[in-house]
C-alpha cells in the first residue's frame, strides 16, 4: 500500500522542527552562521530560504544515493554534496539578488558548516527514503529560518524603526521623543534576542525545560 | 562491503560530476554577475553627481551624463589605451610602486550644462575598506557631490558614511583655501560648524571611520594635485570652464 | 611589524570569532559546560586554525584567485576559479583535520587523549571555515598576515569558550527562572560578554 505524499506522519516531519523540535532553540544546531545576518529582515529572509534549499536538497540527494555511499568516505561525500549546493546557491544570489548577497558575504559559505545540514544528513537522510528526507530537510530549514526571521524582525524594528527598509515607526513618535535602540543593531543583541525567544518558547512548552 | 577499488571509482565519478555541474553553473551565471558589478559601479558614479539610479536605469543614465572618462598615470599624463571604467581601484592601491598606479577620472555634463569631474578614491575604515566618488565643479575646487560606501563598518556608527544625511554635508565645501593651498576636506570631531569651508561634522561614535574618510579624501585628491592645479590655472587665465578635455 | 601586531590584537579582541561573528557557536554552546573540556577544545581549534588558514591562503593566492594561475604561464592569467573556493577550503580543512588526528595519535598519545574527541568535531566547526573565508574576503597580502590572523582568531575563540565555561560553572548554583535555565541563559550570558568585548572596539595600534 502506498502512503499519500502528505500523510499525517510526513507532515509531522515538516511541522515538528517549527516548534517542539526546533533546530536552534531545542536541538542547539546551526547557530553559527546565522546571527550576524539578522540586523535587517531582508538578509535574514534570504538566508533562511538559502538554508532551507540546501537542507532540503542535500537531504534529498544523500538519501537517494545513501545505499551506494561507502561508509568510510561518507563524511567527505556529504561535505561535497553540501558544498556544491552552497556554491550553486551563492552563485545564484550573486547573479539575481546582488545587494543582499553583498550583505551576506561570507555567511553564505558558512552554510556548509551549518551543523543543521550535516546533523540532518547523519541523523535522518542516511536512513530514510528520499521524499521523507526532503520533507525533514525542508522542515528543519524552515524551523531555523523561522527563528532567524523572528530575530531579524525585532532587530530591524527596534534597532532602526524599519521593516524591509520601509519606515514602520511613525514619524510623530520620534518627534515625541522616541529613539531607535542603537543597541539592537549591534551583534550581541542577536544572542540576547534568541535567549528571550527560548525563554518564551520554554514557558509555553514546559516539557522543553532543562531538567538539571 | 565496499572494496577500495569501488571507493576510488566512486570518488572519481563524484568529483567529475560535481566539477562539471559547478563549472556549468559558474560559467552560465558569470555574465549576469559581472553585469551586476558594472551596474553598481555606474550607480555609484552617478550618485556622486547626485543622480540616484535604479539598477535598470543605471546604464542609460550613465551614458547620458558621463560623457568622457580618462585614465591618468601617476604623473597625471593620459594613458590612452586603458579604459578608465575597467580599472579596479582596490588592485591599483595595492601596487607596490606608486608610480605604476593608474588614476581614473570621469567627466559628466550636468543638466544645467556645467561640467563636473568625478574622482574615485579608496581608503581604510575601522573594519575594512571604504571607498567613494567625489565630484568637483568646473572650478576644480568646490565639491558638487559625493558618494561613499564601506564594506562592513559598524551599523549605526561608522556605517553612517553612506547615508545622504552625512554626504550632503560635503556639498559646496572646497578643497583649496583662498590662497590656493591644498586643504582637502576633513571630518571634524565635535562638529565643524557650517562656516568652515573645508570641514564637515565627523560621525559621533564613528571616529576611526571618520578619520579614515578624512585620510582617504586627503590622499585621494593629493594624487590628482598636479592635474587639479594645472586645470585651475587654465580656468583662471582663460576664464572658461575646464571643458571635457584634459 | 606593528601592522601584524594590529591584526593579531584585533582578531583576538575586536573581531572575536564568537562575540562579533558568532562562529563556532554549536560546539561553543555544547562543550562550554566545564572549564576542562573547553580548554581542550579551545586549544584544538587554535591548533587547526593555524594550520588550515595559511594552507588555504596559499591555495587562494596560487590557484583560486582570478589571475592566480599566472605562475603556470601567462596564458593562464585569465582563469578565475574562485567559484570553487568553498569546496576547496572545506576539503582542505577536512583533510588536514584527519591528518592532524593521525599525526597526533602516532606521535603524542597524551595530546591525542586530550584533544582526540574534539578533532573530528572541528572539521565542521564554523570558526575554522569562517576564518578561511574571512582570510579570503579581507584579502590578506602575505602569508605572515594570514598566519597571525589565524593565531589571533584561535586565541580569541579559546578565551571566549574558557571564560564562558567558567561563568557557567558558577551559575549552576544560581536561581534562574526554570524556562531560562540551560540554553536560554547561556545565550544571554554570551550576549552580555559580547557587549563587554565591544568596549575594545576602536582600539588602534
Amino acid at each position: 500500500m502506498k502512503e499519500p505524499l502528505f500523510s499525517a506522519k510526513n507532515l509531522k516531519l515538516l511541522t515538528g522542527p517549527l516548534n517542539l523540535n526546533n533546530p536552534i532553540t531545542v536541538q542547539v544546531l546551526g547557530i553559527c552562521s546565522a546571527l550576524a545576518v539578522t540586523v535587517q529582515l531582508k538578509p535574514a529572509i534570504v538566508m533562511a530560504l538559502s538554508v532551507t534549499v540546501v537542507t532540503g536538497f542535500s537531504n534529498l540527494i544523500i538519501s537517494s544515493i545513501r545505499n551506494t555511499i561507502p561508509p568510510r568516505i561518507r563524511i567527505i561525500v556529504q561535505l561535497v554534496v553540501i558544498a556544491s549546493l552552497v556554491i550553486i546557491v551563492d552563485q545564484l544570489l550573486k547573479a539575481y539578488v546582488y545587494d543582499v548577497s553583498k550583505k551576506l558575504s561570507v555567511f553564505v559559505g558558512l552554510i556548509i558548516t551549518n551543523c543543521i545540514v550535516m546533523g540532518r544528513l547523519e541523523a535522518f537522510a542516511m536512513a530514510e527514503k528520499p521524499w521523507r528526507s526532503f520533507l525533514d530537510g525542508v522542515g528543519n530549514g524552515a524551523g531555523y529560518g523561522l527563528i532567524l526571521i523572528a530575530v531579524g524582525f525585532f532587530r530591524e524594528l527596534l534597532g532602526s524603526g524599519k521593516l524591509l527598509g520601509l519606515q514602520i515607526i511613525p514619524h510623530f513618535l520620534y518627534e515625541m521623543g522616541y529613539k531607535d535602540n542603537g543597541l539592537m543593531i549591534l551583534p550581541p543583541m542577536a544572542l540576547i534576542t534568541i535567549g528571550i525567544i527560548i525563554w518564551i518558547q520554554r514557558s509555553a512548552n514546559r516539557e522543553l525545560i532543562d531538567k538539571s | 562491503m565496499f572494496s577500495n577499488r569501488y571507493i576510488f571509482i566512486y570518488s572519481s565519478i563524484m568529483v567529475t560530476v560535481v566539477a562539471i555541474a559547478l563549472t556549468l553553473v559558474a560559467v552560465s551565471l558569470k555574465p549576469t554577475q559581472e553585469a551586476n558589478v558594472r551596474i553598481e559601479k555606474m550607480q555609484n558614479i552617478l550618485k556622486a553627481i547626485n543622480i540616484t539610479a535604479t539598477p535598470k536605469e543605471a546604464q542609460t543614465l550613465y551614458k547620458k551624463y558621463i560623457v568622457k572618462s580618462y585614465t591618468l598615470k601617476a604623473d597625471m599624463t593620459e594613458a590612452p589605451s586603458i579604459d578608465a571604467f575597467s580599472i579596479d581601484l582596490a588592485a591599483e592601491t595595492k601596487k607596490a610602486n606608486p608610480a605604476d598606479r593608474l588614476y581614473p577620472l570621469y567627466i559628466a555634463v550636468l543638466d544645467n550644462g556645467d561640467t563636473s569631474y568625478i574622482f574615485p578614491m579608496r581608503g581604510k575604515g575601522l573594519w575594512g575598506p571604504i571607498w567613494g566618488y567625489v565630484a568637483l565643479k568646473n572650478d576644480f575646487n568646490t565639491i558638487y557631490g559625493v558618494m561613499f560606501d564601506h564594506k562592513g563598518e559598524t551599523p549605526g556608527l561608522g556605517a553612517e558614511i553612506n547615508t545622504d544625511k552625512f554626504q550632503q554635508q560635503f556639498f559646496g565645501k572646497t578643497i583649496f583655501d583662498e590662497n590656493g593651498n591644498y586643504t582637502a576636506v576633513k571630518t571634524i570631531k565635535g562638529g565643524a560648524g557650517s562656516s568652515n569651508p573645508h570641514g564637515v561634522d565627523a560621525i559621533s561614535g564613528g571616529t576611526i571611520t571618520s578619520n579614515g574618510l578624512s585620510a582617504m579624501l586627503e590622499d585621494g585628491f593629493k594624487a590628482y594635485l598636479p592635474f587639479l592645479q594645472k586645470k585651475i590655472k587654465q580656468v583662471k587665465t582663460e576664464n572658461i570652464d575646464g571643458g571635457t578635455q584634459i | 611589524m606593528s601592522h601584524l601586531f594590529d591584526i593579531f590584537v584585533r582578531s583576538i579582541f575586536i573581531e572575536n570569532m564568537i562575540f562579533a561573528y558568532f562562529l563556532g557557536m554549536c560546539s561553543y554552546l555544547a562543550v562550554s559546560k566545564t572549564v576542562k573540556t573547553s580548554v581542550g577544545l579551545g586549544i584544538a581549534v587554535t591548533f587547526v586554525l593555524i594550520i588550515t588558514v595559511p594552507v588555504n591562503w596559499l591555495l587562494e593566492n596560487y590557484i583560486l584567485k582570478p589571475g592566480a594561475l599566472i605562475w603556470l604561464g601567462s596564458d593562464m592569467a585569465g582563469i578565475d576559479l574562485s567559484y570553487l573556493s568553498f569546496i576547496m577550503f572545506i576539503a582542505v580543512i577536512a583533510a588536514i583535520v584527519q591528518l592532524v588526528e593521525m599525526v597526533v595519535e602516532k606521535f603524542s598519545p597524551s595530546l591525542y587523549n586530550a584533544l582526540g574527541i574534539f578533532l573530528p568535531l572541528i572539521a565542521v566547526n564554523c570558526a575554522i571555515l569562517g576564518a578561511s573565508l574571512f582570510m579570503q574576503e579581507r584579502d590578506y597580502h602575505t602569508l605572515g598576515e594570514a598566519s597571525v590572523f589565524a593565531l589571533g582568531s584561535g586565541i580569541g575563540w579559546f578565551l571566549a569558550i574558557a571564560s564562558l565555561a567558567a561563568i557557567r560553572e558558577k551559575i549552576t548554583y544560581s536561581n534562574i527562572p526554570a524556562p531560562l535555565r540551560g540554553l536560554g541563559i547561556t545565550f544571554i550570558l554570551t550576549g552580555l560578554m559580547a557587549i563587554a568585548f565591544m568596549s575594545f572596539m576602536g582600539i588602534k595600534i
